[in-house]
């Protein structure tokens, strides 16, 4: 089971953490990110296809209940590191990684630990919504908890009613949840997917360019979802529209060629990168 | 001139048009004319004593006589024994092939059911007979099935991996990233989306298996009598077919086409069925 990293867990055991802040003066804005709880802890990270190295020596960590971005051009690795993030980069034969990652302090590859249970703490929405077709709406929504052997039908049925209402999607099903899956429209389907992965409760939700096939409208809204959904729920987004990493997210990485080329605030990379090819790709003289 | 050209094309076209035509005539004539010529030569046979009563030894005073009743129950029988000895093998090769086969071991099964589709239907009978008439010491029903059934497993393995395939890989990377068990997933998403496919590959095994005689001529043997136990004889249409065909007697010749008409229907309500599954399919 996680160890939730608090505060007052380390006082009472009487260690201190790494910046203190009664000790020494720090700015606020630091003991604020120390306080932060660290969702995953990223070391060192290479991935690879075959002989093809597509990540390259990436050192992140994400903070908890908060929204990371990841941008950059085609190609360069994001959702790759993505992918390793809950082990779904092992569905690829050929694929290896080197590296660590820890999630809350536990190592994801460590020799405990069942993908599958990894699986249903970060839960994953793609880039192509992908409801199943065979099966109605709210089987849809409760189908990670069906399938996982609970079987209490007041407790799925709260479930049900929670997750869509999450996902906005609440109002516009609830009288067609018999329906199957498909029949919704685009931006919903997407919802659809991700009240889905939210009934499950995870712990982090990653989206791969989760709005890159919806029109602005369905996009308008996901993005509303994620702003709602950032005060329970970790979530780390690889999208290749710049605007909607600045919409949403509080930390962005820039990825480029596999590499980690800067991580920081938003506001810092949008209007103040350090890195000049950072400041390249946001002010878009490439992409 | 471009529009002498253009007549020449769109004569051109037109031909290709009329013999494509007459060669798809050319295919489902033959269908036609078997099908018309049969009903021609078995209705007048085919009454309710043939559909309820045992075959009768050949009476001259009373033409006419007995029926088919038991070989037909029987090859609804055998063909039930072959569904539920051959189809959870194939099923379940095929599940393996498309889901978990490395791709060393798919190609050589792959390679294997291939050659098995083409195998003469006589050497499945060989096969029964080896291995379950020899032991028993005896025909049987169930020698029958055995036969039957290992001609529809190379049939319902190559049919279930190949609608399991279509199945989109992005159900499968869905139900991962949920966190559900590999083996959950291939039941309860896969399998429940390609199941239409897979029946229709079962019940076109079921049409082919249905007609087959050189299986059943010395497993199941065939029989005059109601068939009651499995380790008994059990007469069946394409032997009953067979054996009235070659026999002198005027009588069980009509019987016999009696007997090809009555197979041909079971073999098209299959058919008919597997048609409207697709096009539901195709509806929804």
């Amino acid at each position: 089971m996680t160890k939730p990293f608090s505060m007052s867990e380390t006082a009472q055991s009487g260690t201190q953490p790494p910046a203190a802040p009664a000790a020494a003066p720090q700015s606020p804005a630091k003991a604020e990110e120390a306080k932060q709880e660290i969702a995953f802890d990223i070391q060192d990270l290479c991935v690879f296809y075959g002989a093809h190295q597509v990540v390259k020596n990436v050192f992140m960590t994400i903070p908890a209940k908060s929204v990371t971005a990841i941008i950059g051009p085609s190609g360069c690795g994001k959702s790759t590191a993505l992918r390793t993030l809950n082990r779904m980069h092992e569905l690829t034969p050929s694929a290896r990684h080197t590296g660590k990652i820890l999630l809350k302090g536990e190592n994801l590859y460590g020799p405990g630990m069942d993908a599958t249970i990894v699986r249903r703490r970060v839960g994953m929405i793609f880039q192509k919504s992908n409801p199943f077709p065979t099966m109605t709406i709210a089987e849809n929504v409760l189908v990670g908890l069906r399938l996982n052997g609970i079987r209490d039908k007041a407790f799925l049925a709260r479930r049900l009613e929670e997750s869509l209402r999450m996902a906005a999607l609440w109002d516009e099903v609830k009288d067609f949840l018999h329906k199957p899956g498909t029949s919704l429209s685009g931006g919903q389907q997407q919802r659809l997917c991700i009240a889905r992965a939210i009934a499950n409760r995870p712990e982090i939700l990653l989206m791969d360019e989760p709005c890159s096939a919806l029109d602005p409208i369905a996009t308008a809204k996901v993005e509303e979802l994620i702003h709602a959904l950032k005060s329970q729920y970790t979530v780390v987004i690889v999208t290749h529209n710049m605007q909607q990493a600045a919409r949403v997210s509080e930390k962005t990485a820039f990825f480029y060629m596999g590499n980690l080329i800067e991580y920081a605030p938003t506001e810092q990379i949008f209007m103040n990168p350090k890195n000049p090819q950072t400041e390249a790709y946001v002010s878009g003289r490439f992409g | 001139m471009s529009s002498r050209y253009d007549t020449y094309r769109k004569f051109k076209s037109t031909c290709m048009s009329v013999l494509a035509v007459f060669c798809a005539l050319l295919v489902v004539l033959p269908l036609i004319l078997v099908f018309i010529y049969l009903l021609q030569m078995g209705i007048s046979s085919l009454n309710w004593d043939f559909l309820t009563k045992l075959p009768q030894p050949v009476d001259p005073d009373h033409p006419g006589g007995g029926g088919m009743a038991n070989a037909i129950v029987g090859t609804l029988e055998l063909m039930g024994l072959a569904l539920v000895m051959g189809v959870p093998i194939g099923l379940l090769g095929g599940i393996y092939l498309a889901e978990y086969g490395s791709e060393k071991a798919a190609v050589w099964i792959r390679f294997g059911a291939d050659v098995l589709n083409g195998v003469p239907s006589i050497v499945w009978g060989l096969v029964g007979f080896t291995l379950v008439v020899a032991p028993m010491q005896n025909y049987s029903a169930f020698a029958g099935g055995v036969a039957l059934a290992f001609m529809m497993i190379p049939m319902v393995l190559r049919t279930t991996e190949e609608v399991l395939v279509l199945v989109p890989g992005s159900y499968r990377e869905a139900g991962l990233a949920l966190g559900i068990p590999r083996w959950k997933i291939t039941l309860h998403i896969v399998l429940r989306t390609a199941i239409k496919g897979i029946v229709t590959g079962v019940l076109l095994a079921l049409g082919r298996v249905a007609g087959e005689t050189a299986p059943l001529l010395f497993t199941a043997l065939g029989s005059s009598l109601w068939n009651t136990s499995l380790k008994e004889p059990i007469a069946a249409l394409p032997i009953q077919i067979y054996y009235y065909a070659i026999s002198p007697f005027e009588d069980q010749n009509r019987q016999a086409w009696a007997g090809a008409l009555v197979l041909i229907l079971i073999v098209f309500i299959l058919s008919l069925s597997v048609r409207m599954l697709s096009l539901r399919r195709k509806r929804s």
